[in-house]
């Protein structure tokens, strides 16, 4: 539907102006929207190390520029986002990584917050069932 | 002489709150009138010391005082009025100041409202007399807004261009209105486990509970201003970063949630007393955790200006004395409260529970996430990021598990609960939430199930609360209230759908004339002018937006070189259909007029800030509610307590 109202104005439109000087786009975006969308996607998964907790999707520093290019330069080449992202890791530590990897150091990371979830399950449990137990006078609320 | 009057009248101010700290915990006991009466005046003493150095620094930076180091680092004689006094609170000296003028503000409003009685009353003052004690001597002694400098300049340095901006102007005070609202909340749980009787028959909870709903709306609105903030300011779609400085009010705002939730359950049922105690100390610990993080430099980010480590030690001494000694206080006090009152499983009180189980969970992966890459990095020297993907695959979860539950929570009666009938009353929502996500997997495109999931439980949710509306037609107003303020979760939600989801960008280089498309728009860029300012010389794009070979409207991003900063600065430009917004960043210069050109449509972004308001709206109403309707006796209140 959308693409036949394009080309209907296209057609309209055509006569009347000179047809329009599309802007080029940036340097290294790849013509395939579906890679593009990848590119974008990896990039935000990796950290911009001189910025500040920007991810290089978003930084304009030259370090972030730089590693847009070697991304998408191995996106070419046909390589997968688990492999760039070990290229880059093995390069530049875990640092790189907005998400960190689970490993000894960040266990505690990861479990706290399950942990949280879990006692408070429990405590709240616990809280429940001994109110259950208490005998309701029927005092008013 | 104005500075020095300043710095006096914070002596003044730090006086007379030791007096008012002595004062103030001697009449918490019993029949000491004389005590009380001092501890009041010398709140109303503090408030107006802290008025008058506050005005005085504003007053230094109105007349461009530049023998005063602050206002030479951080005005121009050329900033607009409104950014002079804007800068007042720019700068770690200048907000500590207003840190403290709040402070003041809130010890002198328990004063003069006096709710909960006067042992309550005089105790919380004395507890904000210590707070104020404390905020002052750092501020007298690590970071002065008064010091000199010999010899002073003849022109400014100026303020931070990126905070030259009406959103960055509002979001401080909010901010700090809502940290130190917190303390007002500390201060009254604090006094309860002094007084003893307050926390026994919840007086207290009475008392602090519109201090907690105006900490809750004031952080509502300082997080959503925030938010709006980095959203327009900076030069990429996001609107939220999960950045340590925006972690630093999130923490607050969820313990706060928790806290106007579990209070609920302790003033009408007396249930939950010691667990809501402990959340109004947390409440007040996560606003310092967040004061220090951004205050004392161990973050280096945007908001970081300080960077001092002696004030990193102050506040990290202040955190250790204010939770120390209040969880002391707690651990000796609590374990005498009888906390216990009947109720089913399936309750208002398990609902509120359960709520509060996933906020502090929630809180977790926020602290954690936060501290755990700074702690890390200080024990073993190893760096480690914890950026969005980590938050958004723990605290999404919790979210959307959150919101789901929700809307049960109003229909459930107190002290026992049908779910059924509960289920019935909710059914058409649920209808609601069905159109909802089969209207976004009609009409968006990509499809996208997280989109689609996310418009579902936000139908769910705003059903939901329409039914609760008309349920409860003339019903007390804070009925509305909270189907309002869940509403308005609603709408966030819808916005962040949107964005996330269906974001559609276009990076390009352009000449003059030529045209680019990007989500539904045509836009065509007819070249860069320049334009100055009174303090900047600026380049300014103008972009048409077509409308077949019409213009239908033109945006002008640009960018700004702040001349007495010599900071640069890139302005967006921002097109809004209220449902849908354009955003158009200017970049680099390439030469022979062809610049590079980031834009941006993001489809229903404004309602992630409308949904906000919409909650800080409840939560007023709320406030206005229990402000109206007078607090209930003492007497009245000391109801006989159901036995163990």
């Amino acid at each position: 539907m959308k693409r036949v109202l394009f080309a209907l104005l296209l057609a309209l439109s055509a006569p009347a102006a000179s047809l329009p000087v599309w802007a080029a786009p940036l340097e290294g975006t790849f013509a395939d929207p579906a890679l593009e969308a990848r590119a974008h996607g990896l990039q935000r998964q990796l950290r911009c190390m001189v910025c500040q907790g920007q991810s290089i999707d978003e930084s304009d520093a030259p370090l972030a520029q730089d590693l847009r290019k070697l991304v998408r330069a191995q996106i070419a080449q046909g390589r997968s986002d688990v492999q760039i992202k070990t290229y880059l890791r093995d390069r530049y530590g875990d640092f790189i990584l907005m998400q960190p990897p689970v490993q000894p150091d960040t266990w505690l990371l990861w479990l706290t917050p399950l942990l949280v979830l879990g006692a408070g399950g429990l405590v709240a449990w616990a809280v429940i069932a001994k109110a259950r137990k208490i005998p309701d006078s029927g005092e008013p609320a | 002489m104005i500075g020095e009057l300043g710095q006096l009248s914070l002596a003044f101010a730090l006086a007379l709150s030791l007096v008012m700290a002595n004062a103030g915990l001697v009449g918490a006991g019993a029949a000491n009138n004389t005590a009380r009466r001092i501890a009041s005046g010398a709140t109303m003493g503090l408030m107006v010391f802290c008025l008058l150095a506050f005005g005085v620094l504003t007053y230094a930076y109105l007349v461009s005082d530049f023998s005063i180091r602050t206002v030479a680092s951080n005005s121009t004689t050329l900033q607009p009025l409104f950014y002079k006094i804007a800068a007042v609170w720019s700068n770690h000296e200048g907000s500590m100041l207003l840190w403290m003028l709040v402070l003041s503000l809130y010890s002198g409003t328990i004063a003069l409202l006096g709710r909960g009685g006067e042992r309550l009353t005089s105790a919380a003052l004395g507890i904000m007399g210590l707070l104020s004690a404390a905020f002052l001597l750092f501020i007298l002694f690590t970071s002065s807004p008064f010091l000199r400098i010999d010899p002073p300049v003849f022109e400014g340095a100026g303020l931070n261009p990126l905070l030259q901006d009406p959103g960055a102007v509002m979001h401080p005070p909010m901010l700090y209105l809502g940290y130190v609202g917190l303390s007002a909340a500390f201060a009254y749980a604090a006094a309860a486990l002094i007084v003893g009787e307050p926390a026994q028959s919840d007086g207290w909870v009475r008392a602090a509970r519109p201090f907690m709903l105006m900490a809750w709306i004031t952080l509502t609105c300082g997080i959503a201003l925030g938010s709006w903030w980095a959203y327009y300011t900076l030069g990429w779609g996001g609107f939220w970063f999960w950045d340590a400085v925006e972690n630093a009010s999130l923490m607050p705002w969820l313990v706060a949630t928790a806290l106007i939730h579990s209070a609920m359950a302790t003033e009408q049922r007396g249930a939950f007393r010691t667990w809501t105690l402990l959340l109004a100390i947390t409440g007040f610990s996560m606003s310092l955790v967040g004061t220090f993080l951004v205050r004392s430099g161990v973050l280096t980010s945007v908001h970081s200006f300080a960077s001092d480590p002696a004030r990193g030690f102050f506040i990290l001494i202040l955190i250790g004395l204010a939770i120390g000694g209040a969880l002391a206080l707690f651990a000796w006090r609590a374990p005498k409260l009888q906390d216990g009152v009947p109720f089913q499983a399936v309750s208002r009180e398990s609902a509120l529970l359960l709520n509060n189980v996933l906020l502090m969970a929630a809180l977790a992966v926020v602290f954690i996430g936060t501290i755990y890459p700074l702690a890390l990095d200080a024990m073993t020297g190893r760096k480690i990021t914890v950026g969005p993907p980590f938050f958004a695959l723990l605290f999404g979860p919790l979210c959307v598990l959150m919101m789901v539950l929700v809307p049960f929570g109003p229909r459930l009666p107190w002290r026992k609960g049908d779910l059924k009938s509960a289920a019935r009353t909710l059914a058409p929502a649920l209808g609601v939430a069905a159109v909802a996500g089969l209207t976004a997997l009609a009409i968006a495109s990509p499809k996208s199930a997280v989109g689609i999931g996310a418009f579902a439980v936000a139908g769910w949710l705003i059903g939901a609360s329409i039914i609760e509306l008309r349920k409860r037609r003339g019903a007390r107003l804070t009925a509305f209230a909270a189907a309002i303020a869940h509403a308005g979760l609603g709408v966030s939600l819808i916005g962040v759908a949107g964005t996330v989801g269906w974001q559609s960008e276009a990076l390009v280089v352009v000449g003059p004339g030529e045209t680019l498309t990007v989500g539904p728009y045509t836009l065509r860029f007819d070249g860069v002018m320049e334009r100055d300012g009174p303090n900047f010389t600026g380049k300014q794009a103008s972009i048409a937006i077509m409308d077949g070979t019409r213009v239908a409207a033109v945006m002008r991003p640009e960018q700004r070189i702040y001349t007495a900063e010599g900071q640069d600065v890139s302005y967006t430009a921002i097109r809004t259909t209220g449902i849908r917004d354009l955003k158009l960043v200017l970049g680099d210069d390439r030469g022979s007029g062809r610049w590079t050109l980031s834009a941006f449509v993001s489809p229903l972004a404004p309602l992630i800030w409308i949904g906000g308001l919409v909650m800080a709206l409840g939560g007023l109403l709320s406030l206005f509610a229990r402000l109206a309707t007078r607090a209930p006796k003492p007497e009245a209140a000391a109801l006989p307590q159901a036995a163990e």
